[in-house]
């Protein structure tokens, strides 16, 4: 059996921010009363004009702007028409020829395959175009789990006329984990710069996949499947999983892969046919003739740039000016996602960036690398390493016996004021208890004594060395070296 | 030109008599005549154009204001329940 090669494109509905809908004033709020955020303009009605939401076009350039895209010069809206029962117009303004966005590309890690299974490899997944369209309303379907059983259905035009971005991707995917990877980080990425909630299990995100295999080396794609209801990010990976298995089967048997839409059954975990009624589509899209052109100039969309206070990019200056921070360490902190939320966490409690981002960097992620481990695998939380840094601010516990009660703490996942008080960790800030060893340090190395004495300041350092030693890290070094210069004066 | 009026009236959800086809039919392709003697003029230097009226960025500001007559547009739903439209089935096996 030859090896074959799975080729994923996305289709991606986000529903944007916005208080009112795409074309009318009616609130996009989730979960009102069925059929109370309606108006004449969604619902359709006779001799009604749609009025454009200029907010729905600032984020898609925002968008677009934050996916290295293309935002046009002109566009402009279509009517893509046909017949269904959520679309009271029996036509969705959407966008076609022209697009708002075009190119771009995001950004996404994932694990290398080769023989370093720890490392990660960056990958590119291309945009091809970003459109501006309204959502349909809602169907209800009753005497069924799904469309197919059902008797009669309710229509809620709710959500009829919700600003909705359609993010296309070129088929650049190979496999389902990395759909899974670029649904996330995209997710990220519009929470991120704030357009979309970017919930898939609300609905707020969608996504659609076309798939397909094809023998390693071979150019030309495969017959596609589309794929629909991956409605959260695991079902997005396993959806797409269920369907290359079936593929694979079908050219492991020869049998012929048929072009059609299914979707992803989350009871059986497999995909079945829409058996949706196939008379070619045919949308007949036209220039909308109540809409005129959208053409952004220079200074709106400058405007706009300016608003993306929060890319990747903008947070590594940020992390070097604002909290002086190192270009290494804030490279670093901004590489992962998850590492940046978590060290931004520790600030919204403790605002100590350098002491936050030592001991992630040395002891949490060194910690992580060596288990493999990602920082929301851990029950560590950012409270707790706040905790941490105060009590060796404070003194209870000095920076050596703070790297053994992290470590504990990462291990087992218990709390640190417990593992501090249940080791015995604590600082010797009683002097007469250092004083003890002080002396017996002193006694002990009579050369780096003479050596001091004669002079060799430094040396004092060694001494300081041994006396931590000699308490086990439990000691707060600066009262160390105190008590041996009044003890050698 | 020629019309697949069957199709169009398809397309539409028209159910049209024989009478009512070869009247609409002909109509329409006396326009679709009409566009194709349009296509003969040399557009090459012409952008296409998507709106007889020269105006861009007609916006209106993200402000939502709630409706007064959702109760009239309810009414006009051929069955109700639950403040929904009743429809039915939507897919033929």
């Amino acid at each position: 059996m030859s090896k074959y090669e799975t080729v994923i494109g996305l289709e991606i509905h986000a529903q944007l921010a916005t208080e009112s809908k795409m074309f009318c004033s009616c609130s996009t709020k989730f979960g009102a009363e069925p059929n109370t955020n309606v108006c004449e303009i969604c619902t359709g009605q006779p001799g009604v004009l749609p009025k454009i939401n200029k907010k729905a076009i600032e984020l898609a350039i925002k968008t677009g702007l934050a996916l290295n895209c293309k935002i046009e010069p002109m566009s402009v809206f279509a009517r893509k028409n046909y017949f269904y029962p959520d679309l009271p117009k029996a036509y969705q303004i959407s966008q076609y020829e022209l697009p708002i966005i075009t190119g771009g590309h995001l950004e996404i890690e994932i694990p290398n395959e080769g023989e370093n299974s720890n490392s990660r490899l960056r990958k590119k997944i291309n945009i091809t175009r970003i459109h501006l369209e309204e959502d349909a309303g809602k169907l209800v379907h009753k005497g069924a789990e799904r469309i197919m059983g059902s008797e009669e259905s309710l229509v809620d035009y709710n959500r009829g006329g919700t600003p909705l971005m359609e993010i296309v991707t070129e088929p650049d995917i190979r496999s389902p984990l990395e759909a899974k990877i670029f649904m996330e980080d995209l997710a990220h990425l519009l929470q991120y710069i704030g357009v979309c909630d970017a919930k898939m299990e609300e609905g707020s995100l969608r996504c659609d996949a076309n798939i397909s295999i094809r023998p390693v080396g071979q150019k030309e794609l495969g017959t596609k499947t589309e794929l629909k209801n991956m409605n959260s990010f695991r079902f997005v990976q396993m959806g797409l999983e269920a369907e290359v298995a079936r593929h694979t089967e079908m050219k492991a048997s020869g049998e012929k892969i048929i072009q059609e839409t299914r979707y992803f059954d989350t009871k059986t975990h497999d995909t079945k046919s829409m058996r949706s009624k196939e008379e070619a589509h045919d949308y007949r899209y036209f220039p909308e003739p109540d809409l005129v052109t959208i053409e952004p100039d220079h200074k709106w969309i400058e405007e706009i740039r300016a608003t993306l206070t929060e890319l990747p990019e903008k947070k590594r200056e940020r992390y070097i000016n604002e909290y002086g921070l190192p270009n290494p360490i804030a490279e670093v902190l901004i590489a992962t996602k998850s590492i940046s939320d978590y060290f931004e966490e520790c600030l919204k409690i403790e605002n100590k960036p350098k002491e936050i981002a030592n001991w992630m960097l040395v002891n949490v992620m060194a910690y992580l690398k060596n288990k493999n481990l990602d920082i929301k695998d851990i029950v560590f939380s950012p409270r707790e390493l706040i905790e941490l840094i105060k009590l060796i601010e404070k003194g209870t516990i000095s920076g050596t016996a703070a790297k053994e009660v992290l470590i504990k703490a990462l291990e087992t996942g218990k709390n640190i004021k417990d593992i501090v008080s249940e080791s015995g960790a604590t600082q010797i800030s009683d002097e007469g208890a250092l004083q003890q060893i002080v002396k017996e340090v002193i006694k002990n190395n009579p050369k780096q004594v003479l050596q001091f004495k004669s002079g060799k300041d430094p040396v004092i350092m060694y001494l300081v060395g041994q006396v931590m030693k000699e308490s086990k890290g439990r000691a707060k070094p600066d009262l160390v070296q105190a008590l041996l210069r009044k003890e050698l004066s | 030109m020629k019309i697949n009026i069957d199709q169009v009236a398809n397309l539409a959800r028209l159910n049209l008599t024989e009478e009512e086809k070869k009247l609409y039919g002909e109509q329409l392709s006396n326009i679709l005549d009409h566009a194709e003697e349009l296509q003969k003029l040399n557009t090459d230097k012409v952008a296409p154009t998507s709106h007889a009226i020269p105006m861009k960025n007609v916006f209106r500001e993200d402000k939502a204001i709630p409706c007064k007559n959702t109760k009239d547009i309810m009414a006009n739903a051929p069955e109700e329940q639950d403040h929904m439209f009743k429809v039915p089935r939507i897919i033929e096996e």
